[in-house]
């Protein structure tokens, strides 16, 4: 298989990489350590020691650097899926506002202000 | 004879389950979504399905990377939610129907459908949450369930127009049904939003529309976009319009709107609640 041909064939979306087959293959580790996080347990056991949970799931080198360094788009990059992601996210203290402004760049208040700025409540009932 | 009364359409947000959990119904920011509940309470009081079955998807609570099935079906006995990462679990269970579930196990295969079947099953926020806004404070709910996971976390995901079908063939095994329940049909999820990348944040109210208007009356409309065609239209997350799809295709009948409720923003999704008739039983 030539992989180029495989990556120059995917559509481009701006902003947005779509979680398929060579990013579940790249993230597996980091989505399993995630998957996990949905046990109490398992996220006390990470709070307590972080570098020994990483290890313990055989996260990439680049992947613990991603967590270490709280870059949500680095852990994206090395194939973290966004759902499983968000179960680290709490763990974190971060929510999906938080999230938001971390990857776009913008404050939270900035990044609040750009959702708020669709507002729109639009409702129909039948006769 | 059995009967597919309706549809309810709707967000299943994890953001709406933490204000449940925290009374916020009448704050603010919350109050125009969930008022876009009162006629389908209406609805549901006057109608009393006996089944519900939703088409929804799995956000890594049953389903881990390690065995992701493109379209799996309960056959559980009853189905729980738990904590997905967050501390929050509601604690109603989920009373299932088995028996309902194997025929249409079986109608869908013999309409060359290969669908996963799951005898155990635990159920997310993209059940657990329509539940808790259609039938709040119960001591039960009062509906057995069915519930249909799609694929719309890994890609390659399944086509809109495959998605449509499979709707249509569990419309058809609910029609061959000889219990004699009153069903009522969920699609859960969307409508835009995108929660990951330099894009996170992104609305389009312009699709979201396009959506609204045609899921009833021309939901073919719809199909003209493949699912990466939609991920770029409406967010990573916003491809969960899929699961309408899947549920619009089980309603066989004349679907008339009753209600719908389109509010942006909550948390960072565009929400709709919409509420269809499904009149394939009544009289004209």
């Amino acid at each position: 298989m030539n992989a180029g041909q495989a990556v120059s064939g995917k559509r481009q979306i701006f902003g947005t990489e779509p979680f398929d087959g060579d990013l579940a293959m790249r993230g597996y580790a980091l989505n399993a350590m995630c998957y996990s996080f949905n046990t109490k347990d398992n996220r006390d056991a990470f709070a307590a020691d972080e570098e020994g949970y990483m290890a313990k799931f055989e996260l990439t080198d680049e992947q613990k650097a991603a967590v270490r360094n709280r870059d949500v788009l680095a852990m994206l990059d090395a194939g973290g899926n966004v759902y499983y992601l968000a179960k680290l996210a709490g763990i974190l203290g971060l929510n999906v506002q938080d999230l938001g402004a971390l990857q776009t760049g913008m404050t939270l208040d900035a990044f609040k202000a750009a959702l708020l700025s669709h507002g729109e409540t639009t409702r129909r009932a039948a006769a | 004879m059995t009967q597919v009364a309706g549809g309810i359409f709707t967000s299943h947000v994890p953001g709406i389950g933490n204000a449940i959990a925290r009374g916020l119904q009448q704050d603010p920011y919350w109050k125009p979504f969930f008022d876009g509940f009162n006629p389908v309470h209406e609805w549901l009081a006057r109608e009393k399905p006996d089944v519900a079955v939703v088409f929804y998807n799995d956000h890594g609570l049953n389903f881990f990377l390690d065995k992701m099935p493109t379209f799996a079906i309960g056959a559980a006995a009853e189905y729980r939610h738990e904590d997905e990462g967050w501390g929050l679990a509601f604690q109603r269970p989920f009373a299932g129907h088995p028996e309902l579930s194997w025929h249409i196990i079986e109608q869908v295969v013999a309409s060359e459908f290969d669908p996963v079947t799951c005898q155990s099953m635990l159920v997310d926020h993209a059940v657990a949450v329509p539940y808790e806004l259609c039938w709040p404070g119960t001591e039960e709910f009062p509906v057995k369930l069915v519930p249909i996971a799609i694929n719309t976390v890994q890609h390659p995901l399944p086509s809109p127009k495959r998605c449509f079908d499979l709707g249509r063939a569990v419309g058809r095994a609910l029609k061959s049904w000889k219990g004699g329940e009153k069903i009522v049909v969920f699609g859960t999820g969307g409508l835009s939003h995108q929660l990951e990348g330099k894009r996170a944040g992104f609305i389009n109210k312009e699709y979201d529309h396009f959506c609204l208007d045609n899921i009833g009356p021309n939901p073919e409309a719809l199909l003209r976009h493949d699912s990466l065609e939609i991920v770029e239209l409406a967010g990573s997350q916003g491809v969960e319009i899929l699961n309408w799809l899947a549920a619009r295709g089980a309603l066989t009948g004349d679907v008339v709107e009753l209600a719908s409720n389109y509010h942006v923003p909550i948390s960072n999704t565009a929400a709709a609640t919409v509420l269809f008739e499904n009149r394939e039983f009544l009289p004209a």
